[in-house]
């Protein structure tokens, strides 16, 4: 910083927000680049969403991975192949620690640190402002691009549901113990990930169980033939088979080992296999058959005590969970930054690149049928390979952006799935993959 | 050099089975933050080969210094998938040292992790050169292990004349190669990942990886290879073993 005339002034640096997975991949892959780079974390530690110290981190003591290891490590620094299948969150945690300090990158994180705005400054840089996390005074620093990697599995969708009730109402969000499960009659909403682990551990914990779905899913189980069913399902897609026979394979799987759910009261999927996010889970089905679920339809009010449901019915539990997911937020930008929506839902290039602001990207804020970390690391490759090109051949990074913006609707895009809010941002990891190589491919220096 | 390597279906659906791995260390006194070095023995070499001269000397120049034993019957892919795994399993980005088809695997290493430097000591990238040097120096140890048969190695195409001959014959005991079908081809390195500085180093007098296979490897990475003339194939084991690990090591310490 000392040769810079001002001390804010941080000239051709990035700065990163965050440092989950998403932010340290970035880090790592823009420092390989050569770029100097400030990241800045609000918790004291990395780990983001799977330090489950950190106040908003999602994930409960009983959290595994839902993805196999093979498809959620980092493509270039693999996870020890001693470790399970589906490690537990505080190997992710160890992992993502190890991750950081093999690469150094602790030096380059500001802990402690909030951003709290970042605007552009009209040449192509940005001015950041930064605070310690919780107050204190504000510092601002110019940047030459900024990398959001804030997470968007932080800030609960809470349902909004008329009436008052009595007992305990809580988001998954801070749901981190089954202790508060014990004994009482819990009602959990929602039946994504989150919403079918914990109605899983109120099987074990609690005195009475209540899952309430608004739509039937496809549960997978984690495996299937005797493997992860993730890397089964990648066999399928090795095989290049067409998505009508896979979909045809998946129901007939499902037909042979989980059997038909309908039979425990749970309404048939409204959606083929592969259209909606995959919910994981071989313990739900389990507990169903063993009576220690309920499935119950969706809520429509609360009543005091009790809880009216859609099919009439009314249920007392004593305690309601919302599982009903997160939403993206990104309260330091302007929402026209990202070309958000009124849910304030950003519209990106890849989910990656800021249509107007090419020194703007964010990391991780994507849904896909394997794990997160690798398809991270590639957009970061991405970010700072983009980065690079555009200071040192100005030319071919305008052609670079011409081609891109000129391209068709790609194929992860297409996707079908479920009309629902939180299927914005699905993506099928392997075409998804596909359209990050060939951006790749084309800004490399030409041959 | 191949491009990106995104699509890893093989791995995502058919993973390399974990196994126990033969790792030896030598750690300096005091830790003075350099990168550790990762040896990767080749064919038939066992971590004995670097533990003897390469390893107690690279840690007493201040680097933490290891070597993978292969693991047995592995073919290559689970080589690469061992040498990577215990390079991450290292508190801090290492240097990968490969010798002879040991290099090979380091090449393909380099492509799946960044590592901060990699040294290819006489490499063997091109499995058919590598069989022609080997029927010419050695007829008779190498034509039946192209149909199937044992290969057997000799001390004139390991080792050079310096060495004493009791000892060429003692190392040349533990010496067990069962090279396999896929080392015969001429592979081109894939692109590392992370842009690390890369040195050939190898011996215009080796009798397994001729002068003009040695530039070619070097020219792969843009570079012309460090020779030390005189030398065998199996310079980490000749009595003049010293001179390339300290002109590796001092490479290495302009690069970190
Ligand atoms: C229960 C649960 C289970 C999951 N299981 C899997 C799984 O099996 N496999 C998988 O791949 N993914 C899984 N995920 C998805 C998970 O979100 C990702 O794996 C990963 O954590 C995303 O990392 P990230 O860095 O993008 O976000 P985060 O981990 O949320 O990290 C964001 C970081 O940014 C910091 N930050 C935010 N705002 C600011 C600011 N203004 N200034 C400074 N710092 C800021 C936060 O403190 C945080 O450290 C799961 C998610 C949940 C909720
Ligand atoms: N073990 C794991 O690894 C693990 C565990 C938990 C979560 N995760 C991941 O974390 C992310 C978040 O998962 P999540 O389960 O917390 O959230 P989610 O995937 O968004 O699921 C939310 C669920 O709540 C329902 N819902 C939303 N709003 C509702 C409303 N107003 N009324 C009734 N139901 C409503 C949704 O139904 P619709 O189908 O109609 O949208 C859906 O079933 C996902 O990527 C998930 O895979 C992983």
């Amino acid at each position: 910083m000392h040769d810079s005339p001002d001390p804010g002034d941080r000239r051709d640096a990035v700065c990163v927000v965050g440092a989950g997975a998403s932010g340290l991949t970035a880090v790592k892959n823009l420092l390989e680049l050569g770029f100097q780079v400030d990241c800045y974390e609000r918790e004291t530690a990395v780990g983001g969403a799977w330090n489950w110290r950190h106040d908003r981190s999602p994930v409960y003591a009983g959290t595994h991975l839902i993805s196999s290891r093979p498809l959620t490590e980092f493509p270039d620094f693999p996870m020890p192949d001693s470790w399970p299948d589906y490690p537990h969150h505080s190997q992710v945690l160890t992992y993502l620690e190890r991750y950081s300090a093999h690469f150094g990158l602790g030096e380059h994180i500001w802990f402690g640190t909030e951003v709290v705005s970042a605007a552009p400054t009209g040449d192509g840089g940005w001015e950041v402002t930064t605070r310690s996390t919780g107050g204190g005074s504000s510092r601002t620093s110019r940047y030459a691009a900024v990398v959001v990697a804030n997470g968007h599995n932080w800030d609960p969708r809470r349902p909004t549901i008329p009436g008052e009730f009595r007992g305990r109402l809580m988001h998954s969000s801070a749901y981190k113990d089954p202790a508060v499960l014990r004994g009482r009659k819990v009602l959990v909403i929602g039946g994504g990930n989150t919403g079918c682990d914990i109605a899983v551990e109120a099987a074990q914990q609690a005195g009475q169980v209540w899952h309430s779905t608004r739509r039937g899913y496809w549960y997978a189980p984690k495996y299937v033939l005797g493997r992860p069913a993730d890397q089964v399902n990648g066999r399928l897609l090795r095989l290049r088979l067409p998505l009508r026979l896979r979909q045809w394979l998946y129901r007939r799987t499902v037909r042979l080992t989980t059997g038909d759910l309908t039979r425990f009261g749970l309404p048939a999927p409204d959606h083929q296999p592969y259209e909606s996010h995959p919910i994981v889970n071989s313990q739900l089905p389990y507990y169903l058959g063993h009576g220690r679920i309920t499935p119950v339809p969706d809520v429509t009010a609360f009543d005091d005590a009790s809880v009216e449901l859609a099919d009439g019915r009314r249920i007392e539990p004593d305690l309601v969970i919302t599982a009903t997911g997160y939403r993206p937020r990104f309260e330091f930008l302007a929402p026209e930054l990202l070309a958000a929506d009124e849910h304030g839902r950003p519209d990106l290039h890849l989910h990656v690149f800021a249509r107007q602001h090419p020194t703007l990207a964010v990391i991780g804020l994507l849904q896909p049928d394997s794990g997160v970390f690798p398809l991270a690391h590639w957009q970061s490759v991405a970010v700072a390979r983009w980065l690079r090109l555009r200071l040192d051949d100005p030319a071919r990074a305008a052609a670079v952006q011409q081609q891109e913006s000129a391209k068709p609707l790609a194929a992860w895009s297409k996707r079908r799935v479920v009309k629902t809010d939180r299927h914005w941002f699905e993506v099928d990891h392997l075409d998804y993959l596909r359209s990050l190589e060939s951006l790749l491919n084309e800004m490399e220096p030409a041959a | 050099m191949t491009g990106f390597d995104l699509l890893r279906l093989k791995d995502w659906t058919d993973p390399v089975p974990p196994a126990g791995r033969e790792v030896a260390s030598r750690l300096p006194e005091d830790d003075e933050g350099r990168p550790p070095v990762l040896f990767v023995p080749g064919l038939g070499h066992g971590a004995w080969a670097f533990a003897e001269h390469w390893l107690p000397h690279t840690a007493g120049r201040g680097f933490p210094a290891h070597v993978l034993g292969p693991r047995p019957g592995g073919d290559l892919r689970a080589q690469v998938h061992d040498v990577v795994q215990t390079a991450a399993s290292l508190p801090r980005r290492a240097v990968l040292v490969g010798h002879g088809v040991g290099a090979h695997v380091v090449a393909r290493a380099l492509a799946r992790y960044p590592a901060r430097a990699a040294v290819l000591v006489a490499p063997v990238l091109d499995g058919w050169a590598a069989a022609g040097s080997a029927l010419l120096a050695n007829p008779g140890g190498t034509l039946p292990a192209l149909f199937g048969g044992r290969l057997r190695v000799s001390a004139r195409q390991l080792f050079g004349s310096g060495l004493p001959a009791e000892r060429a014959a003692e190392y040349l005991e533990r010496i067990a190669p069962r090279p396999r079908a896929e080392l015969l081809r001429r592979a081109v390195p894939p692109r590392p990942v992370g842009a690390p500085p890369v040195l050939v180093v190898g011996s215009p007098d080796d009798r397994v990886v001729s002068r003009k296979a040695l530039d070619r490897a070097a020219a792969a990475y843009s570079g012309a290879p460090l020779l030390f003339p005189g030398m065998g194939h199996d310079l980490m084991l000749e009595d003049s073993w010293a001179e390339p690990i300290d002109a590796i090591l001092d490479w290495l310490r302009k690069q970190v």
